[in-house]
């Protein structure tokens, strides 16, 4: 499902190359759920850009879902993203649209029939238990339902692969086990899921495969 | 492809909404694009009423065979019928001395003065329209051959300021293109801003569209409508303003042609130009944000 063979990311600036990961080599297999785990500055959050296509790597190769994104044309990016289902740390939500509007943005842009596109919505919005909530807006729901929203938005076009980034860095314990609890029952309908997560008290409890990065290299696989 | 309707349908209504929403700043805009638009238009209905005027007058170009003095009635209306046989010529009118005279004084006010004269001042003459088809080169020609006829004193054509006014007319239109072009290109640029604008407000939804898996073409279409309908919306305004000036200068332009004895009146753009001149600002609004979204959405990327 994803492989990375010696892929580096170097950003200019300053006297030299900022070198946020050095030669990471790891595979992921389809059906696993992995944790990407490491202090801030540790190189996640430019993994998980390299794997949604947002940034490309200064060398190395990587393959997701079968497509090797340094060979992949910039026309058909919008269509590998709709393979992924994404959640932001920061939710990245719609403030202006309602809870039902967000979550049906990924089919709405794959062009589904508004038929189809509320039957999927009401199904996520089930599995994040915010199905009353369909009308409002985000912006008067709480930190944790805003991430539920966004984990529904993921899910609804039922991609093959699941990526997060720090999905529970602003909630407390308790919200962050349901939303990691959410996650480990997609991985369990077949999903693949890979998580960037510095929780570790969720790592521990989950006992998943964990990768850790440091200073952008990959320091331990608890798989090997 | 009912979904894909149904979608522009659903996008073409939302640009629309979007406007009313901000009816000052949308307002403006198309009064704005209206006036830039308005400017070549009205030009063009200008020289549009111009050209016609000019063509009136050429049609009704003839030649004014002023005839020797000692020449009786009877040779002058030998002579006309001369001149009537000529191919070229498709009317012949006889004017004596004594209906010159009855015409000046009732058309030049100074009646009371020619009374005063013992002896008639004016010659008669002979006022001979040429075939219509003729260009002016054959009408000069037809106007030498006739001044050479014996008899006549004076050939007279009136066609050189008329060729001047086409002349004059001829770089005017081609100023009214010139100037078209530059406004054009201002309606782009007009555009090109609002949209600009629009995109930077919208950037954290484009943003999320682009992670969401939207193509370009999806992110592109709210902006190429607000854009259209801008254009075609600021080109009714321009139709409205220029007819609206038409009316304004109806009046004093029909008044000048009765003085004249003309039937002259002010025509507007028509519906044909009408709809040209809304379909160009469209066109304008569309091409406008078109290379507004391509320019900064090739320069917005996701974070």
């Amino acid at each position: 499902m994803i492989e990375l063979s010696h892929v580096s990311k170097r950003y200019p600036g300053g006297p030299g190359d900022y070198v946020a990961l050095r030669a990471l080599s790891f595979a992921v297999e389809a059906g696993e759920m992995v944790f990407v785990t490491g202090h801030s500055g540790a190189g996640k959050s430019t993994l998980l850009k390299l794997l949604t296509r947002i940034e490309h790597p200064t060398s190395g190769e990587l393959v997701v879902n079968n497509k090797n994104l340094g060979r992949l044309p910039r026309w058909r990016v919008p269509y590998f993203r709709r393979e992924l289902g994404v959640v932001f740390q920061d939710n990245k939500l719609l403030h202006d649209r309602t809870v039902y509007d967000n979550v049906a943005l990924p089919l709405v842009v794959a062009g589904m029939s508004p038929g189809e596109i509320a039957k999927r919505v009401h199904a996520a919005l089930d599995l994040v238990g915010l199905l009353d909530k369909e009308k409002l807006h985000p912006i008067v729901l709480s930190g944790g339902e805003q991430q539920r929203i966004g984990i529904a938005r993921a899910v609804v076009h039922r991609p093959a692969l699941l990526l997060a980034d720090e999905p529970t860095g602003n909630l407390d314990a308790e919200l962050s086990t349901h939303i990691f609890d959410l996650f480990a029952s997609f991985n369990r309908h077949g999903t693949t899921v890979l998580i960037a997560t510095h929780d570790r008290a969720q790592i521990e409890r989950l006992r998943m495969r964990t990768l850790t990065l440091k200073a952008g290299e990959l320091i331990g696989d608890s798989a090997t | 492809m009912k979904t894909w309707f149904l979608r522009h349908l659903q996008v073409m209504l939302g640009s629309l909404g979007q406007l009313a929403r901000t009816p000052l700043a949308s307002g403006l805009t198309l009064v704005v694009i209206g006036v830039t638009l308005a400017l070549p238009a009205s030009l063009y209905v200008a020289i549009d009423n111009l050209q016609r005027l000019g063509a009136g007058l050429e049609r009704g170009g003839q030649i004014s065979l002023y005839l020797k003095p000692g020449l009786n009635d009877a040779a002058a209306q030998r002579l006309a019928g001369e001149i009537r046989s000529l191919p070229q010529v498709v009317h012949v009118r006889y004017i004596s001395r004594a209906a010159a005279l009855a015409e000046f004084k009732q058309h030049s006010g100074f009646g009371a003065t020619l009374e005063a004269l013992d002896n008639n001042p004016l010659p008669a003459v002979l006022v001979v329209r040429p075939e219509p088809s003729a260009d002016a080169t054959e009408v000069e020609a037809l106007r030498d051959r006739l001044a050479r006829l014996r008899g006549v004193d004076l050939a007279q054509l009136d066609l050189a300021w008329v060729q001047r006014l086409h002349a004059f007319l001829n770089l005017a239109e081609r100023t009214v293109w010139l100037l078209a072009g530059l406004l054009a290109a201002a309606v782009l640029l007009i555009t090109g801003n609002t949209i600009r604008l629009a995109i930077l407000n919208r950037q954290t939804e484009i943003e999320i569209i682009q992670l969401v898996g939207g193509t370009p073409a999806f992110i592109r279409r709210p902006f190429l409508y607000s854009g259209l309908f801008q254009g075609l919306l600021g080109g009714l305004t321009a139709w409205v303003l220029v007819e609206l000036g038409l009316l304004f200068l109806a009046g004093p332009v029909r008044q000048l042609a009765d003085l004249y004895g003309s039937h002259f009146a002010l025509i507007g753009l028509g519906p044909e130009a009408g709809l040209a001149l809304v379909a160009a600002g469209g066109a304008l609004g569309w091409l406008g944000s078109r290379l507004a979204v391509g320019w900064h959405l090739a320069r917005l990327v996701p974070r």
